[in-house]
């Protein structure tokens, strides 16, 4: 069999997958860089050109720079905090105990959760008057008085983020979990009878395995938490006075509640690019790593 | 030599009475309503059984969503080619919906009885420029409902007539250790607040809009705003209403935690109602307050109407619904969560029954309704107000400023 043929084919495999991949992803996506370049309404006027003038709005506007801040915050901390609690739960999953299968299928649970429903459950935890989390922090006295969780704009996003990490740490945890089943338990003995303490165990035997199956979970999880919207539009919509708008409740507004489809395809792309920037770096780095190793 | 033709013609008429009968039998009509105040949801759909079983060659799916998924939902369907025929709007809609081609121009259906016998405050919710978008549908305001014990314990014998007296009531009630934050609100940032604020504008006597530009800055509308901020820092606002929509509001007031609320008229027999609220008995309901020299009453237009979406293929079908849903029986016989259109059901002693005290309250508050501002730009201006509102509450700017800068974003 000649190489072009064995090429040919590969394409030819493909291309059902192309074609589907080119009318749901690639048309809708150049049909939006043309919206963004004019200023369409959602129903009604199918608008004209108008230049950079949408972008040039969007980047000038305060409310965007700072569903921006609010966005990299939400996205740093709750995937930072997913990354050590999904290790740490993978690390004790892995010991031997009695009913820790049981425990690994618990695990899974909020992740198999859909995002609206672990929205509602955490509302109802951050109640205001007869939520779970106030009753509990009063009935052991770190609280006086029962508080608003998500009506204050210093502990909205930090409730927010909370609710996040508990939905996506088990993500974090099977990945995880998947590579430690590679680890050579006679290099951790080895480590072990050379005297390692747990940490050093941890930190040069473990760790080096967990690396790029790890980035390959951070990857996936910075993307999804840049883009977040469903958990945030079910609790806070936003509020209290704008502390939890992040960039996709932005374009939300924008292009439904206002109905500017222009001006909204232009801040939807511009989140895209910098996902897509987000996500280069992250190939560069895995590519490095893998090579290193 | 007729008889053939006339056999033909017969045969033909048979033929196609036979065919638009099958089309008949087919027509499905979608309908989206919202799951949230007004009509239950076990309400509508048993209205729309009614409908069904008396035209059972029309059948209707029915969708619920929240309030504040209404008319994005509405907004995308049509965007994306429709889906809907009959879709519920509020009174703040219209004004969009027509400019941007969403709802069925339907003055022309109006008939004389329906232009005799609705409220004629009523048509305002389904009026832009002259016609008429829908029927009105939910009639509804923000009344004062207050706990009969509370204001007995605390020994004040009326309900407040202004909102200075609400205020002065309120501290009575804090003062004597009875309630520490005796008044709910639904201040979310959602047009829940927008409608608190509102009813304020309306005792203060404030307009939202003047020539077309934002007035409410100054004035009333930031009189009104000032008494918010008053009552949150004085503590006799409960804190947690700036997270609370209309649900939430019922909740506490249900569980005795409040010696006031604003709300709307489901409110009355769901909390009047033993099996689901602790304070049933003890509801009382007026008019929400006004201001000394200003008004005696307060109201927003809170009214919902019933229309028809541009995109539907049963218009005659959806309007024949929407007749039946806003039709003076249907309405008199689900009035206990929200209150007939119609003037003469407010006579009607099998409306009243039971719910004496909320009649007389809706008499003088239906008339004194005060409209949000229309324009089709109206979500803009009310996103920036919900702002302008949660920074005063929350001392992050001042009334004025935070109402100048609202004005700013408003797109107006």
């Amino acid at each position: 069999m000649s190489t072009a043929w064995v090429n040919m084919r590969g394409w030819l495999l493909m291309l059902p997958l192309l074609i589907v991949m080119v009318a749901v992803i690639g048309w809708p996506l150049v049909d939006t860089v043309r919206l963004s370049f004019t200023d369409a309404k959602l129903v009604g006027t199918s608008g004209n050109f108008v230049g950079i003038a949408n972008y040039v709005k969007m980047l000038s506007n305060t409310g965007f720079q700072r569903a921006l801040v609010t966005t990299t915050w939400f996205a740093v901390i709750s995937v930072a905090a997913e990354m050590v609690v999904g290790v740490a739960a993978a690390l004790l999953l892995n010991q031997q105990f009695h009913g820790r299968a049981v425990l690994r299928a618990l695990m899974i649970l909020p992740w198999a959760l859909p995002t609206v429903v672990n929205a509602t459950l955490w509302r109802l935890i951050y109640n205001p008057e007869y939520g779970a989390l106030n009753a509990a922090l009063t009935q052991i006295g770190v609280l006086d008085a029962y508080r608003s969780w998500l009506g204050e704009p210093g502990t909205a996003l930090a409730a927010l983020i909370l609710a996040d990490t508990w939905k996506n740490f088990p993500l974090v945890a099977l990945i995880a979990l998947a590579a430690l089943q590679a680890v050579p338990r006679d290099i951790t003995s080895a480590a072990m009878v050379d005297g390692a303490g747990a940490w050093s165990r941890f930190r040069f035997v473990i760790l080096p395995y967990l690396a790029g199956p790890l980035m390959v979970a951070l990857v996936l999880r910075t993307i999804e938490a840049f883009k977040v919207f469903d958990i945030i539009w079910v609790m806070t919509r936003g509020g209290p006075a704008n502390s939890t708008r992040t960039l996709s409740i932005l374009v939300y507004q924008e292009a439904f509640s206002f109905q500017r489809a222009g001006s909204g395809a232009s801040l939807a792309l511009m989140v895209t690019l910098m996902v897509t920037v987000l996500a280069v770096i992250y190939a560069a780095v895995i590519r490095r790593t893998a090579g290193a190793r | 030599m007729l008889k053939p033709i006339k056999t033909a013609l017969l045969g033909a008429t048979l033929f196609t009475a036979a065919f638009a009968g099958a089309a008949h039998a087919e027509t499905k009509l979608n309908a989206l309503f919202m799951a949230q105040a007004a009509y239950s949801e076990a309400d509508v759909r048993a209205m729309t059984e009614a409908f069904t079983k008396a035209n059972p060659d029309v059948t209707v799916n029915l969708e619920f969503v929240p309030y504040e998924g209404l008319h994005d939902k509405t907004v995308l369907a049509q965007g994306s080619g429709g889906g809907y025929d009959v879709v519920l709007f509020d009174v703040i809609w219209p004004a969009e919906y027509a400019a941007n081609n969403v709802l069925v121009d339907v003055s022309d259906r109006i008939t004389p009885d329906m232009k005799d016998g609705v409220l004629p405050g009523a048509w305002t919710t389904v009026e832009y420029e002259g016609k008429r978008y829908g029927l009105p549908w939910i009639l509804d305001t923000k009344y004062l409902f207050y706990n009969k014990e509370i204001l007995e314990k605390a020994g004040i014998k009326n309900p407040p007539k202004t909102w200075d007296e609400l205020a002065e009531q309120a501290k009575t009630i804090k003062e004597k250790g009875i309630l520490d934050t005796p008044i709910s609100w639904s201040w979310s940032q959602a047009e829940a607040v927008i409608c608190d604020y509102t009813t304020l504008v309306s005792a203060y006597k404030g307009e939202f809009l003047k020539d077309g530009k934002p007035a409410f800055q100054t004035d009333g509308g930031l009189d009104a705003l000032n008494y918010m901020v008053d009552s949150y820092k004085s503590g006799l606002t409960n804190p947690n209403s700036k997270e609370f929509l209309e649900e939430d509001v019922r909740r506490v007031f249900q569980n005795g935690e409040a010696a006031f609320a604003l709300n709307w008229t489901y409110m009355y027999n769901m909390a009047n109602d033993p099996k689901d609220s602790k304070v049933a008995g003890k509801v009382g309901v007026v008019p929400a307050p006004g201001v000394e020299g200003k008004s005696e009453v307060s109201a927003v237009n809170g009214s919902m109407g019933l229309g028809i979406t541009t995109t539907s293929k049963h218009p005659d079908e959806a309007w024949k619904y929407i007749e039946f849903m806003t039709s003076q029986a249907t309405q008199n016989a689900y009035a206990k969560l929200s209150l007939p259109i119609w003037t003469s059901s407010y006579e009607d002693p099998a409306v009243a029954e039971g719910q004496e005290d909320m009649i007389a309250a809706a008499k003088v508050a239906l008339a004194a309704m005060y409209p949000r501002p229309t324009t089709p730009k109206y979500q803009e201006l009310s996103t920036a107000l919900q702002l302008a509102i949660q920074e005063a509450l929350l001392g992050q700017a001042t009334p004025e400023d935070a109402l100048n800068t609202a004005a700013e974003n408003s797109g107006l």
